[in-house]
């Protein structure tokens, strides 16, 4: 056989399933930064059960992992894969629909015996690698578990653990698909396994031994190479949203020179922010794990009290605990950052699976007039600049301000151009000094100019003062039942929130002309799909325009007039149409919701789709 | 240190503790005498005013802060435990007070109360416990009495109440103590002694109130039957009590027992000596909770029941971040975000 010339793409979509126990995560992570070291552009999307471990080999156990690298701009992880790479009879059932026609399966042989068919309910005689119903794919099967009991057959480890290590087969196997070099696989395997040097060989024996199947059994007929993307020049690395929004923490703490106070409690998906943070304690940071979601906040609130950054974070049924501490937080006029990390709710919901249905809880989930500023992330780097700016603002304006994350985004990654600290802005603190006391006295609800209150700090003398939930006389901060104070409190309050639109950025349309037939209007992490979907429109000469928030209370200044340029606005949500609800309320602006509420994020033609639709074309 | 030279440290008076708020609890109401006996102590334990933060809940007790010329927050029901604990993490240099209730402490906050306790921070927990809910006007609380008759519980109270000393000791506090409102001095004391110990000194308050649940406690503090009824333990001391001192606490086969000092058969050298270190008897006192109807009932002890310091959250807290900072070196922000594997484009 004639020794096939590697090709040349331009963008691929790989999708690897497995068993949540083969180490599907693994693979995808130590991939992404393969490729992101070939300097590839990337969007990437872990697909995981919320059982640690469903029984092996059910659907209900598969766990997978897509990635989408290219050599020019990703913005999203890809609607369907090109690559499917399975590992068992189970993943192969649950993934197939998400394979183009036409395209490439890699199969692992031994995942498909009878018992893994029973346990995919696919009866034994119809084993899709043997039955003909995958002629329309290029199949591939591989013995991918003989081939690494083959190579650790000498390794003196036992059965279970040489089966562990089959995940770094397919790591192997699709390096080599793709041109990527192991290195960095390597040193992960070895910084990883240090300590225990049988593993660490058999790993990196298994690794290679994958690689090497690519290279000398001429089975495979796929591969490439994926050139470099055009992306800007600077220092890149790969981050999730998670990890943006926990470093974004930090990078705030160290430039308001304000110690970070982190208390929350463990919830999907918000757990990797504290996990992350748990390991800065060099930086000062505080990791607390309280006793339950109303402690974490409550110790955020008691932290900034004391003159700490205080930040809280869970993920839906966690949020709804938070309130009446969210309340009080409103009412003391204390500095609080509060991360939703959204997923599919109500009550337990789908707790892996993403959802943006909690936009009108952050706007009105509090008894009371109760509002406050809310922010909401549309990638996941963009998590580092907006938890940065949602810091800045509750500093700055001494409020609580919610930030919005989702599970796509915030287990998703993407390169990242990551700031020098030096290029961050500094922050604006609003704290008491002595100067403040006016005739022996400290009035804690004296306001500024923007009728932001100071900040006193429990250990500054002659600032001795008494704040609660209680509704407050202005100025004094005393207890007062009086009807007119209550009444003003209100509105005074509300301004105060406000008034923080002049000092955030005027809404920017992302792509487009500032007038047209359609408007594409998104919040949070849609913001890739939607900027896919234009550029897809666009190869097609339908030119529409995209704006996307990130101040979602109070709305740039300008906003309303942005609204006005287009016919049409079309308002593609995760949720029922809570964005639509507040746009038709605010602006008066009939627009059209696109809504889906499937736990997963929307797929580039579905918007494509709806404009068209729109259009009559 | 004298009680003088920590005034002078202090250098604040009681009367420079009074705020210009109008005290609004009912006329008669127990939380006068706390308030009285709080503001008394705070200026002799040589601390700066400014360092002091008051942190209450809901209810009666919890306006306390409004009354007391320092830092001090009134927040939300139940979670005050809470807000105290973010805030002495943050601030180890403050000295905490919380004023909590039997309803904000042991009802809705009962979570966070246990959790303080098991992590003992270097706080002062005051619990007022008058077996009633005062501001919601009189319906039962977790340690309201079975069969106690109020507004929510006309034919009688069916829940077995709260012993909080004992959940107190069943959640490890490090420092457990009762007093009362009637007894002045013997707050006083109490109080002190919560002040000076290093970690969560949690101290019970009978506190009367007067409108919902009148002289609840009066038994121990009456002069008809307060030898009888009460026990005041102090540590090295002998378990004496009743009129003329003349019964006193054995400690025999693992359990107490009430015997006659006046018979000839036993003598104060026979009796349970306290050690405020010994927990298994600390839970054994904390357990003479008897309804004082039942004849043969022990007597309800006041005083330090137990007290042995244990490390604090906060100092492990803040021990740990300074331990990072020793293996790693203090940190680089610029090298944070770069993280393990950047790559260049040019």
């Amino acid at each position: 056989m004639i020794k096939k010339e590697r090709s040349s793409i331009d963008d691929v979509v790989i999708r690897l399933a497995g068993d949540s126990g083969d180490g599907i995560q693994l693979i995808g992570s130590e991939f992404t930064i393969a490729t992101a070291l070939a300097q590839n552009d990337i969007g990437t999307f872990p697909d995981f059960p919320a059982e640690i471990r469903a029984p092996a080999g059910t659907l209900a156990g598969v766990s997978g992992f897509q990635i989408h690298f290219g050599s020019h701009d990703i913005y999203t992880p890809g609607d369907y894969s090109d690559v499917l790479i399975v590992m068992n009879a189970a993943a192969l059932k649950k993934n197939l629909s998400n394979l183009k026609k036409n395209g490439i399966i890699i199969a692992n042989e031994d995942g498909f015996d009878a018992k893994n068919l029973r346990l995919a309910n696919i009866a034994d005689h119809e084993n899709p690698l043997k039955n003909q119903s995958l002629d329309g794919y290029k199949l591939y099967i591989i013995p991918i578990t003989k081939l690494v009991k083959e190579a650790l057959k000498n390794s003196g480890l036992g059965t279970k653990e040489i089966d562990r290590s089959k995940n770094m087969f397919v790591l192997g196997l699709i390096c080599w698909m793709y041109d990527r070099s192991l290195n960095s696989s390597i040193e992960e395997l070895k910084r990883k396994f240090a300590n225990k040097p049988e593993i660490l060989s058999a790993n990196l024996n298994v690794l290679q031994a994958g690689f090497n199947y690519g290279e000398t059994a001429e089975i495979i007929e796929e591969k490439y190479t994926v050139a470099p993307a055009p992306m800007e020049a600077g220092t890149y690395r790969g981050i999730t949203g998670n990890t943006a929004t926990a470093l974004g923490l930090v990078a705030a703490s160290v430039k308001s020179k304000l110690q970070l106070f982190y208390g929350t409690y463990p919830i999907t998906p918000a757990s990797d922010i504290l996990h992350e943070l748990s390991k800065h304690k060099n930086f000062g940071v505080i990791t607390y794990q309280a006793e339950d979601e109303i402690a974490a906040i409550s110790s955020a609130i008691g932290a900034s009290y004391g003159g700490l950054m205080g930040v809280t974070a869970s993920s839906g049924p966690g949020i709804d605990l938070k309130s009446e501490a969210l309340g009080l937080a409103i009412m003391l006029e204390l500095p609080l950052v509060i991360i939703n990390v959204q997923r599919a709710g109500p009550s337990t919901g789908m707790p892996t699976k993403t959802e943006q249905a909690d936009l009108l809880l952050s706007f009105f989930g509090r008894h009371g007039e109760a509002p406050m500023p809310i922010l909401a992330a549309n990638s996941p780097a963009d998590c580092f600049d907006t938890i940065y700016e949602a810091a800045r603002i509750a500093l700055e304006y001494m409020t609580p301000v919610y930030f919005l994350s989702d599970a796509y985004i915030a287990n998703g990654s993407e390169p990242w151009k990551f700031p020098n600290s030096n290029n961050l802005k500094g922050f604006n603190l609003n704290i008491a000094t002595e100067k403040d006391i006016t005739e022996n006295k400290f009035y804690p609800y004296l306001r500024n100019e923007n009728l932001v209150r100071k900040w006193a700090l429990p250990g500054t003398p002659g600032l001795e003062n008494r704040i609660g939930g209680i509704e407050k006389e202005d100025i004094t901060g005393n207890i007062s039942y009086d009807p007119n104070n209550h009444e003003k409190m209100v509105h005074i309050r509300a301004n105060k929130v406000e008034k923080i639109a002049s000092s955030i950025p005027l809404q920017q349309l992302d792509s487009g002309p500032a007038q047209g037939k359609i408007l594409i209007l998104g919040w949070g992490s849609t913001y890739g799909i939607i900027k896919t979907a234009c550029l897809e429109l666009a190869k097609e000469n339908i030119i529409v325009s995209h704006a996307h928030l990130k101040y979602l209370n109070p709305f740039p200044s300008n906003f309303g007039e942005i609204l006005e340029g287009f016919e049409t606005v079309l308002i593609p949500e995760m949720n029922m149409g809570q964005l639509s609800l507040l746009i038709k309320n605010k602006y008066l602006k009939p627009v059209v919701g696109l809504n889906k509420i499937k736990g997963l994020p929307f797929s580039t033609h579905e918007i494509v789709d709806k404009v068209k639709s729109l259009l009559s074309v | 240190m004298s009680i003088q030279e920590l005034e002078n440290i202090s250098s604040f008076t009681s009367k420079e503790l009074v705020t210009d708020q109008e005290v609004r609890w009912c006329p008669g109401c127990g939380d006068y005498s706390i308030l009285k006996q709080v503001q008394t102590v705070v200026p002799q334990l040589g601390l700066k005013r400014e360092n002091i933060v008051f942190v209450s809940g809901i209810g009666c007790s919890s306006r306390f802060p409004y009354y007391m010329e320092t830092y001090g927050m009134h927040s939300i029901h139940g979670r005050a435990t809470a807000i105290a604990s973010g805030l002495k993490i943050a601030r180890p240099d403050l000295s905490v007070w919380v004023v909590t209730g039997d309803g904000d402490a042991l009802s809705i906050g009962g979570n966070h109360f246990i959790h303080l306790l098991r992590r003992n921070l270097d706080l002062n927990l005051l619990l007022f416990n008058n077996q009633i809910y005062g501001l919601t006007k009189g319906q039962y609380s977790p340690t309201s009495v079975e069969g106690q008759i109020t507004k929510s519980s006309p034919m009688g109270v069916l829940d077995h109440p709260f012993n909080p000393l004992a959940l107190a000791l069943g959640a490890d506090a490090s420092f457990v103590a009762r007093s009362m409102d009637r007894d002045p001095k013997h707050l006083q004391t109490s109080l002190h002694r919560a002040a000076a110990f290093k970690g969560t000194s949690f101290l019970e308050i009978y506190q009367n109130c007067n409108v919902f649940n009148d002289g609840a406690f009066f038994i121990y503090s009456d002069k008809e039957t307060k030898m009888e009824e009460a026990i005041f333990v102090e540590h090295g001391q002998a378990l004496v009590f009743g009129e003329n001192k003349n019964k006193g606490i054995r400690f025999a086969n693992g359990q107490p027992e009430i015997v006659n000092l006046d018979e000839g058969k036993f003598s104060v050298d026979d009796l349970w000596i306290h050690d405020e270190t010994d927990r298994y008897k600390a839970s054994v006192l904390s357990r003479f909770y008897d309804d004082p109807a039942h004849a043969g009932h022990l007597p309800r002890v006041f005083g330090v029941i137990y007290a042995k310091e244990r490390a604090s959250y906060e100092q492990a807290v803040h021990e740990q971040l300074a331990a990072s900072k020793t293996l790693f070196g203090d940190g680089d922000l610029d090298k944070l975000l770069r993280g393990k594997q950047a790559w260049e484009i040019k």
